[in-house]
């Protein structure tokens, strides 16, 4: 029995995230189909195919271009059956999160979010308490619906082309309720959920007008930016990188902290990170006792100097 | 305008997380607990859309008889009424078909709770309620108004926002900056104490996972310091220890 992976694009290309994603329900059950909705870029297809999609099934109806939460539920529910598929896999965002419960109801199969590791058997590691803890859970049956945090899985690159299908879904006008009348996004910045790297500046940063010195660590490193929750409440910063208990989670590679003295609440949002590196004046900082690397130190020196060796490093 | 707003009652963000019985079960020692934070921003949109509107809210909570003292402080910060399905929550699916049940019986005009739990972070049950009742669902709601029957709202997606239009009735999972919490009154606290709160049996124990056992995440090792005037040594830490770079 194979797995279904949602895969999602963001302007033609896939998103890293859904890439895992493919891998996960691949080495999970040997074969994977991916569903994917709306125009691919070039190379893009190869790309599902090496992360180990065996067949890629494409909804090339313009009418799936933008995402549809309640639309998407139902073609995917409706693959899932044609397919034949034991597990689906979900990448955790915003759409992805919002389909899965919509698609374990159709499909009655159970739904674990949060997902961070491969299953054993027919359990699977969950990540609970804002990531102060995980749930070891179990699913009754042979059906799973999984959304995946983020670096749940390697993507694996040695898989082959997938053989390409189009999908047409049964078009249903009861999902055509929610009627999406604009998007505000932020266009040629790394993800902040999909980052293998993040940089974020608290109060310590002392005014929005410093944030250069964030960017330019940032870009220098290919990360995206976050912020702590004061920050974002006197809209230094907008709340979409507010990172935080009641903001985004995120798990990267490497976080790094910067004048953020590491409340408990901002600690919930990053403490699924592989690294953490903190910068910060107060050595009573209760951050450093969370990081793997700490400077102590004012922000406004010690961010050019990085910024400048890193450079050197990286070129 | 009837609203059902759905709580969870859930330790404390600063809680400290532990567990007993072999890793079974929560250590509620000296954990204090509270209405969702998510939840309670969903409630405060609610007191102030009935405010604006008219109309009832109803506090909804699947839970044990522990959880009355979370629901009484829903209803001071301004609930009419409130319902307990009594059960332990141990399935966002099996909380899901509760909340279904007693929505379709009230037949409500929407239908609110937060994003997510704060302990088991699912943020599945409100796309499940709505798909079992046949209705839209967006989540994370940021901003809610309502004209006649239809409402016009935001939600965050990565890197922004999507602004929608929705009939009523639906469902929404709400966050921050929604309304700004409510602290309850001492008239809201006396008035609680006499408000209707109905104990409800649930209507299957239908469940689809279950926990085995908890565990705590690895224990960070020593964070290694560095001097200002040693960057350098940062650099290749990155480099070669962390792989990062």
């Amino acid at each position: 029995m194979a797995a279904l992976i949602f895969v999602e694009t963001d302007e033609g290309n896939v998103k890293a995230s859904s890439l895992e994603a493919v891998s996960y329900g691949s080495t999970a059950k040997g074969a994977a189909t991916a569903i994917v909705f709306g125009f691919l870029n070039d190379g893009q297809s190869d790309l599902i195919g090496k992360a180990g999609a065996d067949k890629l099934l494409h909804v090339a109806d313009p009418a799936y271009e933008q995402p549809n939460i309640m639309s998407y539920a139902t073609a995917i529910a409706e693959a899932y059956k044609s397919e034949g598929a034991e597990l689906l896999v979900l990448a955790k965002s915003s759409l992805g999160d919002p389909v899965a419960a919509r698609v374990s109801i159709k499909i009655s199969a159970p739904l674990v979010s949060n997902v961070s590791e491969l299953p054993e058997g027919n359990t699977v590691k969950r990540s609970i308490y804002t990531g102060k803890a995980f749930a070891i859970t179990s699913l009754e049956g042979e059906k799973a619906v999984v959304t995946l945090k983020k670096n749940a899985s390697p993507i694996k690159d040695n898989g082959s082309t997938p053989s390409i299908e189009d999908f047409s879904p049964t078009v249903n006008d009861a999902d055509n309720r929610v009627k999406v009348t604009s998007r505000e996004k932020a266009t040629g910045e790394v993800l902040l959920p999909e980052a293998d790297i993040v940089v974020s500046g608290g109060r310590g940063l002392k005014g929005p007008e410093n944030w250069g010195m964030i960017e330019d660590l940032a870009s220098t490193l290919g990360a995206a930016t976050g912020c702590s929750k004061p920050v974002s409440d006197m809209d230094w910063r907008p709340h979409h990188e507010h990172v935080g208990q009641t903001g985004i989670k995120v798990a990267p590679s490497l976080y790094v902290a910067v004048g953020i003295s590491g409340a408990i609440q901002h600690l919930a949002g990053v403490n699924s990170s592989k690294y953490i590196l903190v910068i910060n004046k107060d050595p009573e900082a209760p951050f450093f006792k969370a990081a793997d690397y700490g400077i102590v130190g004012d922000a406004f020196e010690v961010l050019p100097k990085l910024t400048s060796a890193l450079k050197a490093q990286i070129g | 305008m009837k609203i059902l707003v759905c709580i969870t009652h859930v330790p404390d963000t600063t809680s400290k997380i532990a567990f007993t019985d072999n890793n079974t079960h929560f250590d509620k020692t000296g954990v204090q607990y509270i209405i969702g934070p998510y939840d309670d921003y969903a409630l405060a949109r609610a007191v102030e859309l009935k405010e604006q509107l008219g109309g009832s809210i109803t506090v909804l909570n699947v839970g044990e008889s522990e959880t009355e003292p979370t629901i009484r402080k829903a209803l001071a910060i301004g609930a009419d009424d409130a319902i307990r399905v009594n059960a332990a929550p141990t399935d966002s699916f099996f909380v899901a078909q509760e909340i279904a049940e007693v929505a379709k019986e009230g037949a409500y005009d929407l239908i609110l709770m937060g994003r997510e739990s704060i302990d088991f972070n699912g943020g599945q049950v409100h796309g499940m309620v709505a798909e079992m009742l046949g209705m839209p669902s967006v989540s994370p709601v940021m901003t809610l108004d309502i004209e006649g029957t239809t409402a016009k709202l935001s939600r965050e997606i990565e890197g922004g926002k999507e602004y929608m239009e929705i009939d009523l009735p639906f469902v929404a999972g709400c966050q921050e900056p929604i309304a700004e919490w409510k602290i309850p009154n001492m008239r809201g606290i006396m008035s609680a104490r006499s408000k209707p709160l109905v104990i409800k049996d649930p209507v299957s124990d239908e469940t689809r996972t279950r926990v085995a056992t908890f565990e705590l995440p690895a224990q960070k090792g020593e964070v290694k310091m560095i001097d200002t005037e040693n960057i350098e040594e940062l650099v290749s830490l990155l480099k070669n220890e962390a792989k990062v770079i």
